[in-house]
């Protein structure tokens, strides 16, 4: 059996998606398996949210971040504070988190902005409105061959939270 | 975009399908990508094209973009805030291009995922059908489904609690979902209509339900599951999923 693994970087936000290709035998490769460290990234503007519940915001210009190398020192070391980060495009709506850095690390992340809050519904009366089960997610012990998860949503997670660190540091 | 991209043949393979399949998915975020100032997207956003200079892929991403703004009440729609962004189509689309690849080439046992979106040709190399594990919006390390995919397709939108930092909620509703995973013939059809499900909330799983042909696995944020009343094509027989 034969694989190919191509990393695709195409965000310029996106801080440690490296391009290379692999071709391995039988080997899963897991996708971004590790949080990536938020580099120096110079944040142009920093929206202050208006509003903190469901009301769908306006955000000011979602900001796009230039990537550069993280000096080393950087790393890991954050000053205490409460940080909020610029409105990232999640494709549905934004995502907008707050870090509470304590004792120089990561204690707390809010989502001041989350998708969903289209402040208008889909008019489904339409649609038979049938009872479907349900049931309590349990992890499932057998293995698999490939993994289903989301990325779109958590890409722009990584962007708010990591413009928010970028002030931390 | 910015994701990885897996593509498995099984038996012996001929390196060359590969080349094609990299050199394919790096066209299509050449034009694609609203990050690159010289894709075609961005040169549309800043009006530099008109519409009989699109080419022949964006004509037809376009077209589908259309056509799922129809079928979704507006729901997906590739034109937000004044911009164009088609990357919420563009993958799905992707793959079913680079499955049409492969299987060009005379492969018949594969898949391709990309970024947890998957479409799965025939039977893994234990001739029996590729088994996919939705993952925990909760815990990265855990699979919460297993669902058996041949032939068709799987997309999951949705997103992550990710590591040991406490999340909270703020401006969250108690019914907020997390992730929902749909399942059905093709990879294009399957990822739009997460993409569109994942918008509507928790009445995605309803509209998925009423959509013939496509099942959905859906979680909201306090870990409960709703599901399609057809998902058990996609079940293991025995009951151990």
């Amino acid at each position: 059996m034969k694989k190919f693994i191509l990393w695709l970087i195409t965000g310029g936000v996106v801080l440690s998606y490296p391009v290379f290709i692999k071709v391995l035998n039988s080997e899963r490769f897991g996708d971004d398996s590790v949080i990536p460290t938020p580099t120096q990234i110079s944040d142009q503007t920093t929206p202050t949210p208006t509003t903190f519940n469901n009301t769908p915001v306006v955000s000011g210009s979602t900001a796009t971040p230039t990537p550069s190398p993280a000096p080393a020192a950087n790393r890991g070391k954050y000053k205490d504070g409460v940080y909020t980060g610029s409105a990232a495009d999640a494709f549905y709506g934004n995502i907008q988190v707050r870090a509470t850095i304590t004792s120089g690390r990561i204690s707390k992340v809010d989502f001041l902005q989350y998708p969903n809050d289209r402040g208008h519904s889909i008019e489904i009366n339409q649609y038979a409105m049938p009872i479907l089960q349900q049931e309590a997610i349990s992890a499932q012990s057998a293995s698999v061959d490939i993994v289903s998860g989301a990325t779109d949503t958590s890409q722009a997670f990584i962007q708010s939270l990591s413009s928010a660190l970028s002030q931390a540091s | 975009m910015g994701m990885p991209i897996t593509i498995e043949i099984v038996g012996e393979v001929n390196k060359g399908v590969f080349v094609k399949v990299f050199n394919f998915f790096k066209e299509v975020d050449a034009r694609f990508s609203t990050y690159k100032k010289d894709s075609e997207v961005s040169k549309i956003n800043r009006g530099e094209l008109v519409k009989r200079e699109f080419s022949s892929q964006m004509l037809e991403v376009l077209k589908l973009a259309e056509k799922t703004k129809k079928e979704t009440d507006g729901y997906f729609d590739v034109f937000h805030k004044g911009i164009f962004d088609p990357s919420g189509i563009v993958k799905g689309w992707g793959i079913q291009k680079a499955v049409g690849i492969i299987r060009k080439n005379g492969y018949k046992n594969f898949y391709v995922d990309a970024g947890g979106d998957i479409q799965a040709m025939g039977n893994s190399s234990n001739g029996r059908p590729w088994k996919v594990g939705i993952r925990n919006p909760f815990n990265r390390f855990e699979n919460v489904k297993i669902v058996k995919v041949s032939n068709c397709a799987i997309a999951t939108s949705g997103t992550y609690i990710r590591g040991n930092h406490i999340y909270n909620p703020h401006g969250l509703g108690y019914d907020e979902i997390v992730s929902i995973s749909v399942l059905g013939k093709n990879i294009m059809d399957v990822d739009r209509f997460a993409t569109a499900a994942f918008a509507m909330g928790r009445k995605g799983i309803y509209f998925l339900e009423q959509m013939e042909g496509y099942e959905g696995y859906m979680i909201d944020r306090s870990g409960k599951a709703t599901f399609t009343s057809g998902i058990n094509i996609y079940l293991e027989s025995d009951g151990n999923n």
